[in-house]
């Protein structure tokens, strides 16, 4: 363990901004769900509008606390069709699930949604075995 | 209101995703890993967040009839346990592990820059839109 105390602030900042979401317009801080929303046009204008601008805050938010911190930007992987192949499966199933690490692992099991805590557990779980698979390859 | 809140609280989130470490795809490999070389470090990122989250949905949902800004809270109120939901979590979870990104640290990741983090979301896109397709 050599640093607990980063993914402790990142995890209570995520929660906060999941706080203020529901506090001042009722939604759920679920990235995926919200992502959909945005690039579909399911929704109307004004629905549209806040999901791009909280998506344009993630990443904003991103660039920010490398700034600030001086925390090193991690490398990026340079494996593209591993990545593109893994960002289709990530895509279709957070479509089919409904959601994804934030509106089931976070905001769900913080409702004890008996869905987000089933859809928890199934992805931890093919998350583990995948890993265990790929790195022993 | 309802954008800058919306803008506000997705900047707190792309804080917390930059700094738990959940953009760093060998970190979250490496938590994943729990059979080999396991880094358990973002166990806490999960953990911190539900326990904020549990909290804080509490105070605002046990004290409040509606949002500040909008006229209702948008619960979702499914509770059955589908194929559709174990299908699509396990192929989310094949995903996640295969490369490292679920979406918020993705779409964080954009700024990063690097062509392969931008493949990543825009495949997640269509993917999303070929979800769409089974999901009807």
């Amino acid at each position: 363990m050599e640093n607990t105390l980063w993914p402790l602030i990142g995890g209570v900042f995520i929660g906060l901004s999941a706080i203020l979401l529901m506090l001042s317009i009722g939604k759920i801080a679920g990235v995926s769900g919200i992502a959909w929303g945005a690039f579909t046009r399911e929704t109307d204008r004004d629905d549209r509008s806040w999901r791009w601008l909280f998506l344009l805050g993630i990443v904003a938010g991103a660039f920010l606390l490398h700034l600030i911190t001086g925390k090193p930007i991690p490398e990026v992987a340079n494996t593209p069709v591993k990545a593109v192949i893994a960002g289709l499966i990530v895509g279709i199933g957070v479509k089919l699930g409904n959601g994804c690490t934030s509106g089931h692992g976070v905001c769900g099991i913080s409702r004890l949604s008996a869905r987000s805590i089933v859809a928890t557990v199934i992805f931890m779980a093919t998350a583990i075995v995948t890993v265990a698979v790929s790195q022993n390859l | 209101m309802k954008r800058l809140s919306a803008l506000i609280s997705g900047l707190l989130f792309g804080l917390g995703l930059a700094a738990s470490g959940m953009t760093d795809t060998r970190k979250v490999i490496g938590f994943l890993d729990i059979f080999g070389n396991w880094d358990p470090d973002l166990i806490f990122v999960m953990g911190s967040a539900v326990i904020t989250t549990f909290i804080g949905f509490k105070l605002v949902l046990g004290n409040r009839a509606q949002p500040l800004f909008a006229s209702m809270f948008s619960i979702p109120t499914r509770s059955e346990i589908d194929p559709r939901l174990v299908i699509g979590a396990a192929l989310f979870g094949i995903g996640w592990g295969l490369y490292g990104y679920c979406p918020g640290p993705a779409l964080a990741a954009i700024i990063y820059l690097s062509p392969v983090t931008i493949g990543f979301v825009i495949f997640m896109v269509i993917g999303m839109k070929l979800g769409n397709l089974f999901s009807k």
